[in-house]
């Protein structure tokens, strides 16, 4: 049985296809080793050599890498609920619990998009503690504690604008409550300070721009799910890159103090 | 005349050959310079120096293609923000009619346009008045409790009085109240986008109380 196995596994290895894609041997060398992670472009952000505490769960705690994957994690499932969740106000609630009570896994996917979301405002929480208790804020990595702050501004506002496509009282009332904070805005709110003096209205100012009307409704779900579908996460998506950039840049996993 | 604005280039010679003596160096180089404007030591010269054109034709492309290409960024940011705020609103108007005066009871809180127009209407012994039914903490719509006589807010729990003063709960003001007026049909008319504001003294405007007996 080894045998046969051994046979078929030369077989792919020696193939042209199998060559072109991946250019080196496996044969285990330490040249070997640096190639799989460099050549590989899923693993190559990843530096190919670590400090050894970079390993150690009780300086990491791995809430960085747990971030990224709990990201991965709803766009994935957010893809998939896509296929089904139509944003408008005649069939959204209908269509979130056609995906609950009907759709095969529909509530495991559904239930997955959820909880990995919220774990993701966890984590992402954890993840700046640990970076605070360590002191890896410091230069020279000030400025990725800034991208950093970004993308928790953003891992905010996702779960802000998919807490309205259920679109039930719950997700309304709620995005009414935080969207009206938005109306004292200084200057841009027109119930903000200087907003009034600036003729700034309930139906021009940067609350009207948020929801598409003057009031919470189907202007606002349509927006809501472009930002929460398309824009955030490909911003968020792009930041991320430079996060991770700048983990290599500036010198690495910091050290334990 | 001639004389004395040649030698005004030439201090940079005078300084550059000092062994030279002060007659001499003023009558030679300036005579390849402004004599023979063509010539190749011209040519490599910058144009700065030489103050025919007041920018290079590189530095002027390159201006214009920046300014070009910002032009088109700002255009197209400015429009596209321009495009987030539509003209047509798919709301439910702010004006309408409310039934004739003698289908409200004196001493009662009408809730029947609440749901379309977010609107109730008083009326006791003296008029009619009209109140906007969002609450003044967070914009939630309160609901008017008639056995406890007192409009209350699910949200937060803010308690208003029949006359929309807050008396308990986060609610920092009382709720607002709307225009309400006679139609020339007799039927009362309801403007919610004109609001009268208690704190601010608005409450005896004209069009914030009907007189009705």
């Amino acid at each position: 049985m080894q045998a046969v196995f051994d046979r078929i596994k030369e077989s792919v290895l020696k193939t042209q296809v199998w060559k072109s894609i991946f250019r080196h041997d496996y044969e285990d060398s330490q040249r070997n080793r640096l190639l799989q992670v460099l050549d590989n472009i899923w693993l190559h952000l990843h530096p190919t050599k670590l400090p050894r505490h970079g390993a150690y769960l009780r300086f990491t705690w791995c809430m960085g890498g747990i971030t990224f994957l709990l990201f991965l994690v709803t766009a994935v499932t957010g893809v998939l609920l896509m296929f089904y969740y139509r944003p408008t106000a005649e069939y959204a609630f209908a269509d979130m619990k056609y995906l609950q009570f009907d759709v095969p896994f529909g509530m495991f996917l559904r239930n997955m998009h959820r909880w990995a979301a919220h774990g993701m405002v966890i984590a992402v929480w954890l993840h700046m503690f640990r970076v605070f208790l360590t002191g890896s804020y410091k230069p020279p990595r000030e400025f990725n504690w800034v991208v950093g702050v970004i993308l928790l501004t953003t891992t905010l506002l996702l779960s802000f604008t998919g807490y309205l496509l259920p679109w039930d009282q719950l997700s309304i009332w709620a995005v009414t409550v935080g969207t009206n904070m938005a109306r004292a805005t200084p200057l841009l709110g027109h119930e903000g300070p200087f907003g009034p003096e600036l003729g700034m209205k309930p139906d021009n100012d940067v609350r009207f721009m948020l929801l598409g009307g003057t009031q919470v409704g189907p202007p606002t779900l349509l927006r809501f799910y472009v930002l929460h579908c398309i824009f955030l996460p490909l911003f968020l998506a792009v930041f991320i890159a430079v996060h991770f950039w700048r983990v290599r840049k500036d010198g690495g996993i910091s050290g334990p103090l | 005349m001639s004389e004395e604005t040649k030698p005004a280039p030439a201090p940079a010679e005078k300084a550059a050959a000092p062994a030279a003596t002060a007659g001499e160096a003023p009558a030679t180089p300036p005579k390849p310079t402004v004599a023979k404007p063509g010539s190749k030591q011209t040519l490599t010269k910058p144009i700065a120096e030489t103050g025919n054109l007041w920018m290079t034709r590189r530095n002027f492309l390159s201006r214009a293609g920046w300014v070009a290409f910002f032009s088109f960024v700002g255009t197209m940011l400015l429009g596209s923000l321009r495009y987030m705020f539509p003209r047509v609103l798919f709301e439910p108007s702010t004006v309408f009619k409310a039934g004739f005066p003698t289908d409200y009871p004196v001493g009662a809180v009408s809730t029947k346009w609440v749901k379309d127009y977010r609107t109730w209407i008083v009326r006791n012994d003296k008029g009619f008045y009209a109140i906007f039914a969002q609450c003044t903490h967070l914009g939630c719509t309160p609901r008017w409790l008639e056995a406890e006589g007192k409009f209350k807010c699910p949200c937060h729990g803010s308690g208003f009085t029949m006359e929309a003063i807050n008396f308990e709960g986060p609610a920092p003001r009382p709720l607002e109240r709307v225009q309400i007026a006679l139609a020339e049909d007799g039927q009362l008319l309801i403007d919610t986008s004109i609001r009268f504001r208690e704190e601010l003294g608005q409450w005896s405007n004209a069009s914030a109380f009907l007189n009705y007996a």
